[in-house]
This record gives structure tokens, C-alpha cells and sequence, in this order.
């Protein structure tokens, strides 16, 4: 098992569990507990679930293909993992893995996410979405978690474009992008994601791109390290609605991929912002990272400072006291 | 259907006979209304001992301003009605305003079946000019005005009507207390004030005192104490006649005292809910403050969110992840989570959503009530998106409707609504306590490994597929993904003609197999005859005084009260025939073809023009005389129309 994925008991400390209502189980006889069979490695073929529904040469397939590498090269067996995703192209991807996974509503993967790792801190909760879902329509949910610092991974694959209602300008499209909802080109200054999460008070936040996925599956091998909120800005190019955005990062094409220089501190807030503020294609890597509490921590140590002041105590007791004083 | 109801005395007088304790005959009560009328007549000759009377109950209305403790004073009769078996109901009223602004307690206090807070005041006490002259109408003739002579100059025509009893309140309750604290505490002399009249129990007033602010500093305590006893102490010069309840016909029940919105949190608690996420929003408020506070001592947390979506998604995220979790909000709060209600439809994951309607549509009345949030519960959010939708009558049915939504969305694997509204979240009521032994129960996920899972077999009668929470090892490796967008059985995306149309059968399906198993509804009265009121919600205890009352004067009248609202339960049609008159009476408009919200339903269940509504949209809660009212009204616009 590996460190991050420390077997905590699950929500709460009781361990007798109340049948199901009788009528819920399934008409059929339950059949007998089956016999625990050896753990085989995982591999990827053990984790490719459905066949990627996005045009030939999209940039979303290689972070699948890094995603599921990190699962299999860290042994993330398929029921501690969730992925979880909103609305948009990149958000399809919890189908094609083999892991429970969850296909939200559009923008709200933040809270979503945030229910199951507060309540199960047995699972390690992955996030995906696009710049729709993470910078527009979720943005708000994007800073609280932010600064709630609540654990969990968020990969925000990025394109410049909303590619799944074919072409319209996105909170990430530069100013002069032509696109179906500004012809003349866009006009509206873009988000920049990485200061927005700086200062959003996310306590991991890396930039990478889908061109180098090596360097990829570093920040990702980094972001599930890290105990806290951790984000990776990745472009991905949509080759369809917005060829060749991302060229100048892309040193195939003719373009440079600057590492964030070795001596850069990533605890130092007001230098990510001054590598975040370098002109296209600017730097990747972890451009800042902090060790706080996370509110996963921080809730777990008022239920434990709770739970002691009723030590030995069933719920039903718990419950009774409290009624004991509303007679 | 003319019975006068107007001169009632509801300062009931007790007769001999047990039995008629309660419900003593007319010719007695014109006897005690004939004696009042004396009394009033008297007022200001002083008496040198007052006389005592029994009563079997009495309608208490507190008036002053929010930061008086009104509503202290108010809890603490409510709790020491249910520590002496007896029953309670209370109503308040609370400014809009941030902090100030007038305020209203209302306390009935009876030793008989109390159904609601009362139509008219036996007493009021008035502690400003303000709240003398705007309460003093909800008095019933010949009742008691207790007023603050600091502040109140009373109005001579009124002391023709009401008899007067003027209190130095403030500076009574400054001289008790002395120190700076000016005339802070006199909402606990008032209450002394009452103790006295009506012969309460002082022990006990005493110790729920001390229960009250024992957890402050020792002299909030004593100042406390000395305030009570200097009411208790006093004797108004004119007050001629005390009062003592007849023994309760309760006996042996313990009862616990709170109001709807606690009932509903603690109803959660003992349901096993561990985790919720919300954001403020009035009247819902209380809930999540309240399970924010407890749910750390039983291993859960509450989250406040950034807004309603994001409540409504962490709540849901909680819920796959194993237990069923909780969001709640109040009227435009429910409008922002409808998106997200429709996914958990969609992907059928169990959900609690509790809505504390209020005045509405948009930021609407939020400190008063409505019930015009039914067809958003049954029909909100865009698509067929069935979900179950219940609705608590008052405070005791709070807790156990909780348990009772925790219970359906487990088995169902669907959201359910809970329909509570601002008069049962701010009302105190005491109830015979819950066996919580019994009641409370351990819903801590399974995550025993299972061979496979189909997470939306269509194979099942029923179309309840059971949710496995996440972290369960699935041996054939195939797991599944909870989905918005219309899936196959394993939750593949699709867009197959025939998988939308069974899925959204099987969707469906699930809510028509509850319905079947919901118990058919109890009548009130005979099962037969001319008028039936059809109520849900806080309106339940108005609705049956009614029926009482009703019958009392000979009036063939009925009553039926619909807890579950989506679906149905079975068995109405059959109710509904045996009457002449179907009116449901709710407070919501009317509507564009004269019923509201659930009358509509009705109407388009049943298709049955008898079928007519009985709304107001005051904000206000229905007068058992008011109900009245209309019914004589309607009835007699029908008769017109023939």
C-alpha cells in the first residue's frame, strides 16, 4: 500500500453495520462471499476501461495514458482510486478507466470531489476537467477548495478552446482567438490560471503539458505525494477547434519547453507569481508548494477531540444525553 | 355550516367530570365568559386576595422587542409544559431586521390535546407602547393585557375590553438585579410574573433556570434567580383571579421539548446521516448550525460551502462514497441545487435535501411561511427526474420523517425531498420521547468484496439496483462510473433510444413500488360525509382544530393530512368519494385555475372536480377560525353557482 493511501477506517469507528432494509437486496439469492484470490499486478491492461471517445490526435489521450501509468507504476489498486470529472471533452475520462469514477454535472467537480475525500480518507480522489469546467463555470468552487486546502488531485486539462460545443471562446483563449462566439476574435483578457491558483491559496499547483509526458507523470507522481490540494495545469491541445495553440511549448514543432529554473523556491508565493507572469510558452514544472493543513486534518481532529469527550459512549447514548436535556 | 365561533373562551374552564375536562359543553363556557366579563367590568378595585380558578389551558402572547429574550421566555414555559406532561405549541414571529425590531412569542399551554398556537391570546404581555398597541387585537375580549408601566401608556378604550394589569417590568426587575445591567433580565421577571399567575411549578422553573445559564458565569445565575422571584413576588395591585391547570390526562409519558428544525437534525443523527454540507440561508440555518455543532461527537462532520451548488454536490459526493448525506437550504437556495437534484436522480445515488420553505418567489418573506415550494420538490430541474418528496405535520413527526427519508433513499437509491417550513422550524412542541435505543440505527457502508456489479440492472422488477460504495473490491474488475448522461446497465454512456426509455421506466418504477408500500392516510373524523379538508405540512394541527370545532357545532366536516407528497400514497380516491367537498387547504396561491400547489397535483391525479383550494398567501400561519371562514365561504359560493 502505498504512503498516501494509508488505510484509515472508514468514517467512523463502529464496525457492526445494520443489515440493508430486507426488500433492498436483489430478488436472486445472494451468492456465497467469494474467496479472496490473489492480488495479480495491476496492469494497464487491468485499467483501460472503454475506448477514448476524442478525435484522433487529441492531447487528452496522452494524460490518460500517464494517468494510468502512474496508477500501475504506484499500484493504486482499482477500488482506493476515484475519478471524478465534470462536463466537457476531458471530463469523459473517468470512462475510460477501470475505477469507480463519477461523471458530474458541469463545473461543480470541486464539491463533488470534496464529499468523498472528506468522507472516505481511504480513497485518493482524482479530478479531471477542462478549462470550462475548472476557470469559468466552476471558478468559484475552484478557489474554496482552494484555500480549504482539501485533499485531493485536479488536473486541469487544458485547451484554450471549448472543444465539446465545437468552437466557442474559452476563459483561457488569448485575446484575438477567433471562435464561433467571437468572430472578429476574442476580446475579453484571458485567465491566468496559474496566479489565480497561487493565489487561491492551493498548496500544490504544477504546470505541464501533454507534449512531454514524462515530465507529466513527474508532477502527477508529485501532486499524489502531496498532502494537500494539489493541481496541475496541463495543456492539451485540441487539435480539432484550436491546432497548434500550444506549438511554441512544444520543442517537435519548433517551440522551447523551459523546466522551472533548478534555484526557483517553491515556497515562495511572490516567485511563482513572477515565473506565472513569463510570456507563452513560460515554464513548467511545481511552481509552488506549501505544507498546511489540510481540512481533511484539520475536521478529523475536531471529530477526534469530540469523540473523546464521549468515550465508550454508543450513538444512541451520545443522543440521549443530549435529549436528557431538552426534557 | 354557521356555527359562531368568535366568543369562544379558550381559557378553558374545567368542569367536574374528567371526561369533559377539556371539552367542557357551551352553556359552561358562557357561564366562565359571563364571569370574565364581570371581572373585566371590576378591574382596578383592588382585591386583597385574588381567587383561583382551574383552566385547562391557556394562550400566552409575549410582545416585545427580539433582543428582550421573548423567545426565552417563551422556552423555557414550552420545556416546563413538556417536564409537567402537558402539551405545548408555540409560535413566534422574528424581525427581518439584523438585530432588534419587534418580536413575538406565542405559547398554548394545555392540558389537553393542543393541536395548534392558538387563534386568539387569553394574556398578553406587553413590554413596549409598540407592542401593547399592536398586539392588544389579538387579545380575546375580556382577556388579561400585562403591561410594562415603564413604557406602555395604556389606551382607556382598550380598558373597557381587556383588563388591564399594569407591572413595573423594568424598574422592578432593575431594583431586583441592581448593578449595571439595566433592565436586561426582565424577560425572566415576566416569566416570574407568570409563574405566579398561573400557579406554574417553581421547582422545576427554577431548575430549568439554572439549566439555562448555569454554563455562564455563577452570577448570571443568581441575577437570573433574583429576577424570577422578584416577579414570582410581586402582586399587582388589581389582579383579582389566578389561575391553576387541571391535572394533564397524560400520565407517564417523558416528553422532550424543542422545535422543528432541531427535531429535523437530531431525526438525521439517530438515521445514521454523518456528513452534510450546506450554506446559510434563513430559515434553514438552525439545522446546519445545529449538526455543524453535534455530528463531531458521532464521528461526523458538517461542511459550510461556498454556496448551494457546491452543498448539494459535496453532499452528493458524500453520499456515493458510501452514506447518505444531507444538504438543506430554504427558498432560493433549493432553486440553485435542482441541477445537481436531477444528477443524483440521474446516476440514483441516495440523497437527503431539506427545505425550509419560506415566503417565496425569489428572496420572497424569508422570516415568514409558505408552502409554495411543493411543486419545485416534486417537479424542479429540467428532464423526468422523479425523486420521493415528504412532509413532516409538526415538530415530533420532524424526527421520524428524517428517519423515515434516510430509509426510503437507501433502499431506493434516489434523493428525497423533506418539506418542512418556517412555522414548524421556529414552533416548539413537546413530544413523548423517541425509544432512541430503538430508533437509532448504524448505516456504516459494506465494503465487502462482491463478484461483479451492474449498477443499473435493468432485470429488477422494482428498478432498485442497490449503490455499492466506493472502495468495495469488485472481482471482476469491472467498475462501475455514476453518470448524468443517459447510461447502459453497467452506467456506459448512451444514446440508445430503447436504454432512455427503460432507464427512465426504471426510474420511475422505483417511486410507484414505494407507493405501494406507503401506508393509506387516516382520516380525521368519520370516513364519511360532507366536507373533507385535505392538508400537508405545518398545517395539520389548524386543519383538525377545525374538524373539531366544526363537529362540535354539528358540521359534517373531515380531514385528511398528506405526509407523502411524491408519490402519493394510495388509497385517496377511495377517501375522496366518500365525501361531497374535497377542500385542501394550503397556503400558497391559488393558482391561475383556483387551487395551489398540491391541489393541483390532486387534481391531476384524480382528475376530480370536487377538488377545490382553500389558499392564502399572508405569510402567515391558518387560524383555526380563518379555516372556518373560508370553508362557510366556499360552500356557500358553490351552493350560489347551482
Amino acid at each position: 500500500m502505498n504512503s498516501v493511501l494509508n488505510p484509515v477506517e472508514v468514517m467512523s469507528e463502529q464496525t457492526v453495520q445494520s443489515p440493508p432494509p430486507a426488500d433492498l437486496k436483489p430478488a436472486a439469492a445472494a451468492p456465497a462471499p467469494p474467496s479472496m484470490p490473489e492480488r495479480k499486478p495491476l496492469t494497464k491492461k487491468d485499467l483501460a476501461a472503454d475506448h477514448p471517445t476524442w478525435c484522433p490526435g487529441c492531447g487528452d489521450f496522452s494524460v490518460l495514458a500517464i494517468y494510468l501509468k502512474l496508477i500501475e507504476k504506484r499500484q493504486l489498486t482499482h477500488e482506493k482510486i476515484t475519478t471524478v470529472a465534470g462536463i466537457g471533452c476531458s471530463s469523459r475520462f473517468p470512462y475510460f478507466v477501470q475505477a469507480n469514477g463519477i461523471h458530474y454535472i458541469h463545473g461543480r467537480t470541486m464539491p463533488l470531489a470534496s464529499g468523498i475525500s472528506l468522507t472516505r480518507p481511504d480513497l485518493h480522489v482524482f479530478a479531471f476537467g477542462g478549462d470550462g469546467d475548472a476557470y469559468s463555470i466552476g471558478g468559484n468552487h475552484l478557489t474554496h477548495t482552494a484555500r480549504k486546502n482539501i485533499k485531493m488531485t485536479y488536473v486541469v486539462m487544458d485547451n484554450w478552446v471549448y472543444g465539446l460545443t465545437k468552437k466557442q471562446t474559452s476563459p483561457t483563449s488569448p485575446v484575438g482567438f477567433k471562435s464561433k462566439t467571437d468572430i472578429w476574435g476574442a476580446v475579453d483578457q484571458p485567465i491566468n490560471p496559474m496566479k489565480q491558483l497561487v493565489s487561491a491559496g492551493a498548496s500544490f499547483v504544477a504546470r505541464a503539458t501533454h507534449t512531454n509526458p514524462n515530465h507529466l507523470l513527474q508532477m502527477m507522481e508529485a501532486a499524489l505525494d502531496h498532502d494537500g490540494f494539489s493541481v496541475i495545469e496541463c495543456l492539451s491541445e485540441c487539435v480539432e477547434f484550436y491546432e497548434g495553440a500550444f506549438d511554441p511549448s512544444n520543442p517537435r514543432k519548433g517551440g522551447q519547453f523551459n523546466l522551472v529554473p533548478a534555484d526557483h523556491d517553491v515556497t515562495d508565493e511572490v516567485a511563482a507569481y513572477k515565473l506565472a507572469d513569463a510570456p507563452f510558452p513560460g515554464y513548467f514544472g511545481i511552481f509552488y508548494k506549501e505544507n498546511r493543513p489540510t481540512k481533511n486534518k484539520l475536521e478529523a481532529d475536531i471529530v477526534a477531540a469530540a469523540r473523546q469527550k464521549v468515550a465508550g459512549k454508543k450513538d444512541w447514548e451520545i443522543l440521549q444525553d443530549t435529549f436528557n436535556r431538552m426534557k | 355550516m354557521a356555527p359562531c365561533y368568535s366568543a369562544e373562551s379558550k381559557m378553558r374552564p374545567a368542569s367536574g367530570a374528567a371526561g369533559e375536562m377539556n371539552r367542557p359543553s357551551p352553556p359552561a363556557r358562557d357561564k366562565i365568559r359571563q364571569k370574565m366579563s364581570d371581572l373585566a367590568t371590576t378591574a382596578g378595585v383592588s382585591a386583597s386576595v385574588p381567587k383561583i380558578s382551574k383552566i385547562s389551558e391557556v394562550v400566552i402572547r409575549f410582545a416585545g422587542n427580539s433582543q428582550d429574550g421573548i423567545q426565552a421566555i417563551g422556552g423555557f414555559l414550552a420545556r416546563l409544559a413538556g417536564r409537567s406532561e402537558q402539551e405545548v405549541m408555540t409560535f413566534m414571529t422574528i424581525p427581518s431586521t439584523i438585530s432588534g425590531g419587534p418580536s413575538i412569542f406565542q405559547v398554548r399551554i394545555g392540558s389537553g390535546d393542543v393541536l395548534s398556537a392558538g387563534d386568539e391570546a387569553d394574556v398578553l404581555m406587553a413590554f413596549y407602547q409598540h407592542s401593547y398597541e399592536s398586539h392588544v387585537k389579538a387579545v380575546r375580549k375580556g382577556g388579561m393585557v400585562i403591561y410594562d408601566s415603564d413604557h406602555v401608556q395604556p389606551n382607556p378604550e382598550w380598558e373597557k375590553d381587556y383588563r388591564h394589569i399594569p407591572v413595573p417590568i423594568s424598574s422592578r426587575t432593575i431594583e431586583a438585579i441592581g448593578g449595571s445591567g439595566k433592565d436586561k433580565g426582565k424577560n425572566i421577571f415576566a416569566l416570574g410574573l407568570v409563574a405566579k399567575i398561573f400557579d406554574l411549578n417553581v421547582p422545576k422553573l427554577e431548575r430549568l433556570i439554572s439549566e439555562r445559564f448555569g454554563g455562564k458565569d455563577q452570577s448570571v445565575v443568581k441575577n437570573a434567580m433574583m429576577a424570577f422571584h422578584a416577579g414570582l413576588g410581586y402582586s399587582p395591585g388589581n389582579l383579582l383571579e389566578t389561575f391553576q391547570f387541571v391535572e394533564s390526562k397524560r400520565h407517564g409519558a417523558t416528553q422532550v421539548v424543542m422545535n422543528g428544525n432541531e427535531a429535523l437534525a437530531y431525526g438525521l443523527i439517530a438515521a445514521g446521516v454523518r456528513f452534510g454540507a450546506a450554506y446559510p440561508i434563513t430559515p434553514w440555518s438552525d439545522v446546519m448550525e445545529l449538526l455543524r455543532r453535534e455530528l463531531p461527537k458521532y464521528g461526523g462532520t458538517f461542511v459550510q460551502c461556498e454556496d448551494e451548488i457546491a452543498s448539494i454536490s459535496m453532499a452528493i459526493g458524500a453520499s456515493w462514497a458510501g452514506r447518505v448525506a444531507v444538504t438543506g437550504s430554504s427558498g432560493p437556495g433549493i432553486s440553485l441545487k435542482q441541477e445537481a437534484l436531477g444528477w443524483a436522480v440521474m446516476a440514483e445515488i441516495p440523497l437527503i435535501v431539506i427545505d425550509v420553505q419560506r415566503g417565496g418567489p425569489s428572496t420572497g418573506m424569508p422570516t415568514n411561511v409558505e408552502q409554495s415550494d411543493l411543486n419545485i420538490a416534486c417537479h424542479g430541474g429540467h428532464g423526468d427526474a422523479p425523486r420521493v418528496v415528504l412532509a413532516p405535520t409538526g415538530v415530533e413527526d420532524c424526527f421520524y420523517t428524517a428517519i423515515e427519508a434516510v430509509n426510503i433513499a437507501r433502499k431506493y437509491n434516489l434523493p428525497v425531498v423533506i418539506l418542512s417550513d418556517q412555522a414548524i422550524a421556529t414552533r416548539i412542541e413537546a413530544f413523548e420521547e423517541p425509544d432512541l435505543q430503538k430508533v437509532c440505527q448504524d448505516i456504516t457502508p459494506s465494503l465487502d468484496t462482491v463478484p461483479d456489479h451492474t449498477p443499473y440492472d435493468l432485470d429488477t422488477v422494482t428498478g432498485v439496483t442497490p449503490h455499492l460504495a466506493p472502495g468495495t473490491r469488485i472481482l471482476d474488475g469491472k467498475y462501475p462510473v455514476a453518470t448524468g448522461l443517459e447510461h447502459d446497465e453497467m452506467g456506459h454512456p448512451t444514446g440508445s433510444p430503447r436504454l432512455h426509455t427503460e432507464m427512465t421506466a426504471k426510474r420511475r418504477r422505483k417511486l410507484q413500488n414505494l407507493a405501494a408500500e406507503l401506508p393509506v392516510p387516516q382520516v380525521y373524523g368519520p370516513p364519511e360525509g360532507n366536507i373533507l379538508l385535505v392538508g400537508w405540512g405545518s398545517t395539520q394541527g389548524p386543519i383538525r382544530e377545525a374538524v373539531d370545532r366544526s363537529r362540535a357545532a354539528g358540521d359534517s366536516v373531515s380531514s385528511v393530512h398528506i405526509r407523502q407528497i411524491n408519490p402519493l400514497p394510495p388509497g385517496l380516491e377511495n377517501i375522496f368519494s366518500g365525501f361531497n367537498h374535497v377542500y385542501v387547504v394550503e397556503m400558497n396561491d391559488e393558482g391561475l385555475y383556483g387551487y395551489g400547489q398540491l391541489g393541483g397535483l390532486l387534481r391531476a391525479r384524480f382528475c376530480d372536480p370536487k377538488i377545490c383550494g382553500l389558499n392564502k398567501t399572508d405569510g402567515l400561519t391558518w387560524r383555526v377560525r380563518e379555516i372556518l371562514q373560508r370553508v362557510k365561504e366556499t360552500v356557500a359560493a358553490e351552493l350560489r353557482k347551482l
